[in-house]
């Protein structure tokens, strides 16, 4: 009989006790609970989310795996298919920002090669409290190490991401990493245990201490305490990682594999029980046999370790020697630890002893499910009133494009990314600091494109219509480039979900997600829920992100932000007009989250974003960048930045009369997308416009030296481009770095 | 031309210099394990960028032990071409094909960007399709770049002319502020005194393609090729 203290200890509660009870007809002994605890934790189970998640759309007719698996698949030609997914490593990144970076890159990339995949691209998705703070700066800088350190290490590029910042998020860093693979489609390989008598191999790093309890640590809220628990985050070797790449895409190669599952969160546990649950198998495992980096490892140790660069592969009876070759060749563990059985059981022995008997099935899908009682926050309507004119005010509409400008949120996010390995593998065919990832895809004419977006603002505001925001803006990201999307991953990162307000966002940005994904033709192929992010009851902003990924079809096509030479006609496609409910501007300038977020009209985003896909193959586009934070002013400005500078004179939409120039400045809408085009093209573009009923206008042309913005006929804002670029160039990295003497 | 890329444990550039040389550039390449005790007759050797055994302890400390670094030696000693690329470099700094070693980046931070290098050299076989004074864009991608040498040595690399490549600004001038990891006289690539050990931090293999924004780093394989008297036949991925 296990005490109530231990169960609390493990996360349980009395009734999920129960359940464990009536599972087994019996008492679970210490390890069993400890299993059974981190199976069952948030983290691993998603037993408050499922029952939304299952809301989503996940069928396309490119999907090839949904979600459910390692990473979702999608088929993208020519035999080839895409293998991406993002996730979470907020928590531990808190907790140790290099290490817990470090490995949130090397868990996603496994995640990418277990499915029989190279991996090609990684992005990152950051959010930060204010650089104001040195606690935060020195996280920023952690965590852009630990990415860097393990990504340029393992020689896979991170092509791009985004990062914002706002108070809610300094005692909760989110640090989500998406990663990209390529592999042939009849090469893709499932986390499957089948066939009686097929062995069981351990392979990759030895077993240490490391990372105990882990998940179940991912599923608390943090207090003071939380210092204490570094000793649960893990420490990554992308060296280790990158044999065991090589190494299982080798192995992959011969056909010897029936199945394969990277050791993440909960371990040895997780993945030979959902490797036996997917196939309807039992796994009988030794744990003696594991290699261990410690001496005197209990079977409790071993089987919740979450020690990095591991893996478990399902070897079918005979071939052993293959699969023992190339492990050799590269000068890695690979054990045979068990073999799987026809009963349906994940049994553990100790030598000759057998210490768990748990069925696979109830361990692994059986997880309790929670319809967690959720409702909308009590001031709601208060956060979504903004009335403008009781704002001190702001300054000039140059100062605050010049402050706008400088601000880390819209700054040049070179400091971090000239850290990243963004051109390893020499398929990064648009700069890193775009709108989206491009990589080519070698011995194909096509380029894949993906982008991750969210906006905590506008879900703060408005969970159900900030997450269809979210969506949009990350496929018109990957349409500004020329890319069609096919396809999304999302990651989900929220408070508490036990309290009824952070569970209602929750609900309610997944009803947003799959709304905008049914309308958009995007099927989410998997993902990952961060909840808890809460620290002494404060809890994050709202954050869906999502990672959409889309295909160019024609590599040469791909267009990029930046403006290519003076003279060309600058355009806005979609409908004009912004507002400043939930801005950057009302941030930056003001301090306050207030409003409502963007209207978002679904069925013109999709026109929009068919348009400029259409546009790009066509060749007609110089340039494409979407209006997001910072409006339409802010929009301009990073096109005409990078390249030199190319400047712009351009009268912008709107008049005094209505909704005013600081709207119409640095408001934001969503379905906007400012283009530059050949003078030759300009009027076939507008014809194609008009022909696809999306809103296109003239706003100006290129050229000059300086940024010059009219509105009603009237000069606006006229600013230096060789100062405004300064401004945007080290908006972020003044924070860091000493500036010279 | 049959160029052999040696891939040690962490190499992470090898695939990059084997499209380089033979997708784009049309030679016939091997790569070569590491454990491997014959190179299979090649006409030139390149050692990759990378992190080899993860460069825990320095750069490239481990992998000059491997079994093939006896094979490129003898290659080298035979006059044989070899280009270490970043890791490559530190490679043949820790086996003694070249003179010097690496620090860390001034800053301690690792860079990838876009370079300026002018070429200091045109009498070798690494640059012999380029002029001295021509300015080269070309990527670097390391944390472990910044070159020294003490001052003897300094003054032998001159003597011999051994400096092949320093960074500058894009019009070729010397400006402290573009030696972007603070090496010792800006020196970004130098050759061995017989000329035919090329070590260079900067990626020519990165800069082979209009698609992945330069081309500037053909003239390195270029010049090998033109050494051997073999013809390039440019094919772009796309």
């Amino acid at each position: 009989m296990i005490d109530p203290g231990t169960i609390a200890a493990h996360g349980l509660t009395t009734e999920e006790y129960q359940r464990i009870v009536a599972i087994l007809g019996r008492d679970p002994n210490l390890l069993e609970l400890g299993i059974f605890s981190v199976m069952w934790s948030e983290h691993c189970s998603y037993k408050s989310s499922r029952i939304h998640l299952r809301t989503l759309p996940t069928a396309g007719p490119r999907v090839l795996q949904g979600p459910g698996e390692n990473a979702g698949v999608l088929d993208i030609g020519g035999g080839l298919a895409a293998v991406f997914k993002i996730e979470s490593h907020n928590h531990p990144s808190f907790i140790e920002p290099y290490q817990g970076a470090a490995t949130g890159v090397g868990g996603i990339i496994r995640d990418i090669f277990t499915m029989g995949a190279r991996p090609v691209a990684l992005l990152d998705s950051l959010r930060f409290g204010s650089l104001e703070s040195p606690a935060t700066r020195r996280l920023v800088q952690g965590v852009v190490a630990g990415i860097a350190g393990y990504g340029n290490s393992i020689g896979i590029p991170t092509v791009g991401g985004e990062v914002a910042f706002d108070d809610t998020y300094s005692g909760n860093p989110l640090v989500n990493v998406f990663c990209l693979g390529i592999a042939p489609v009849d090469g893709v390989i499932r986390g499957r245990a089948e066939g009686t008598g097929n062995a069981v191999y351990y392979v990759g790093a030895k077993t240490g201490r490391d990372g105990i309890h882990g998940a179940t640590m991912a599923s608390a809220e943090f207090d003071d305490a939380s210092a204490e628990k570094r000793p649960n985050v893990q420490v990554g070797d992308p060296f280790m990682e990158k044999l065991l790449l090589e190494a299982c895409l080798e192995v992959l190669q011969t056909d010897a594999l029936v199945g394969l599952q990277d050791m993440g969160a909960a371990g040895l546990t997780c993945s030979s029980c959902e490797m036996g649950a997917r196939g309807g198998a039992g796994i009988d495992i030794d744990v003696a046999r594991v290699p261990q980096r410690e001496s005197d490892m209990t079977p409790y140790e071993i089987m919740l370790s979450e020690s990095q660069e591991r893996m478990l592969f399902i070897v079918r009876q005979g071939r052993e020697a293959e699969v023992d070759r190339v492990f050799e060749k590269w000068d890695l563990h690979a054990v045979r630890i068990g073999e799987v059985t026809g009963d349906g059981l994940l049994r553990v022995r100790d030598g000759g002893e057998i210490v768990a008997e748990i069925p696979n099935r109830p361990l692994a899908d059986e997880a309790p499910l929670y319809d967690r009682p959720y409702r909308e926050p009590e001031d709601l309507h208060q956060r979504q009133t903004l009335d403008l004119s009781v704002l001190a005010p702001g300054g000039t509409p140059s100062m605050a494009f010049r402050r706008l400008l400088g601000s880390p949120g819209i700054a040049s996010k070179r400091w971090i990314y000239r850290q990243y390995d963004h051109m390893v593998r020499t398929n990064t065919i648009v700069p890193a600091g775009a709108g989206a990832g491009v990589v080519r895809v070698k011995g194909t004419p096509r380029a894949l494109a993906f982008s991750v977006d969210g906006n905590g603002r506008y879900c703060f505001l408005d969970p159900y219509r900030g997450a269809m925001l979210a969506v949009a803006e990350s496929a018109r990201n990957v349409a500004c480039v020329g890319g069609r999307p096919i396809g999304a991953t999302n990651c989900l990162n929220f408070g508490n979900p036990e309290r009824p307000e952070i569970m209602w966002q929750f609900a309610r940005a997944v009803a947003g997600i799959g709304d905008a994904c049914r309308a958009l033709h995007i099927p989410i192929t998997g993902g990952n829920v961060s909840l808890y992010n809460e620290t002494d009851g404060q809890a994050i902003l709202p954050t869906p992100v999502l990672g959409v990924v889309g295909i160019i079809e024609d590599a040469r096509r791909v267009v990029g932000r930046v403006f290519r030479e003076a003279g060309a006609v600058v355009m806005l496609l979609g409908a004009p007009g912004g507002a400043l409910g939930g801005s950057e501007y009302l941030k930056v300038m003001h301090g306050i989250v207030r409003g409502t977020p963007p209207e978002l009209d679904l069925e013109a985003e999709r026109a929009l974003q068919q348009l400029v896909a259409e546009l790009a193959e066509a060749g007609r586009l110089r340039s494409a960048h979407d209006c997001s934070d910072g409006g339409l002013a802010v929009a301009l400005a990073e096109c005409a930045f990078g390249n030199g500078g190319i400047g712009f004179d351009v009268a912008i939409p709107g008049s005094s009369d209505g909704a005013g120039l600081a709207a119409a400045l640095f408001g934001e809408a969503a379905s906007q997308i400012v283009v530059s085009v050949r003078e030759a093209d300009a009027d076939a573009v507008l014809e194609r416009a008009a022909a696809a009923s999306v809103p296109a206008q003239v706003l100006g042309r290129t050229g000059g030296e300086r940024l010059r913005f009219t509105f009603d006929g009237e000069p606006a804002v006229e600013v230096e481009l060789a100062e405004a670029e300064q401004r945007w160039a080290t908006g972020l990295s003044r924070y860091f770095e000493v500036p010279a003497a | 031309m049959r160029f052999a890329v040696v891939v040690f444990p962490g190499s992470n550039c090898d695939h990059d210099a084997y499209h380089a040389l033979a997708d784009v550039l049309g030679q016939q390449v091997d790569l070569v394990w590491h454990k491997a005790t014959d190179l299979r007759g090649p006409d030139a050797v390149v050692l990759p960028g990378g992190f080899s055994y993860g460069d825990y302890l320095r750069c490239g400390a481990i992998a000059r032990f491997s079994p093939i670094m006896d094979r490129v030696r003898e290659f080298a000693a035979a006059g044989g071409p070899v280009i270490g690329i970043c890791n490559g470099f530190q490679v043949l700094l820790e086996a003694g094909l070249l003179p010097g070693g690496m620090r860390r980046n001034r800053d301690l931070k690792f860079i990838c960007e876009h370079v300026h290098l002018r070429v200091e050299a045109s009498d070798t076989p690494f640059t012999r399709r380029a002029a001295v004074g021509q300015v080269l864009r070309i990527p670097i991608a390391h944390g472990e770049g910044n070159y020294y040498a003490d001052p003897g040595t300094l003054s032998e690399l001159a003597e011999n002319r051994q400096i092949v490549f320093r960074y500058t600004a894009p019009d070729g001038a010397a400006d402290e502020r573009r030696n972007v990891n603070g090496s010792t006289q800006a020196i970004a690539g130098i050759c061995s005194r017989e000329r035919n050990v090329l070590g260079l931090m900067p990626h020519p293999e990165r800069a082979c393609e209009v698609a992945v924004g330069s081309t500037d780093g053909r003239v390195v394989f270029e010049s090998v090729l033109a050494a051997a008297a073999v013809p390039a036949s440019v094919a772009e991925a796309i």
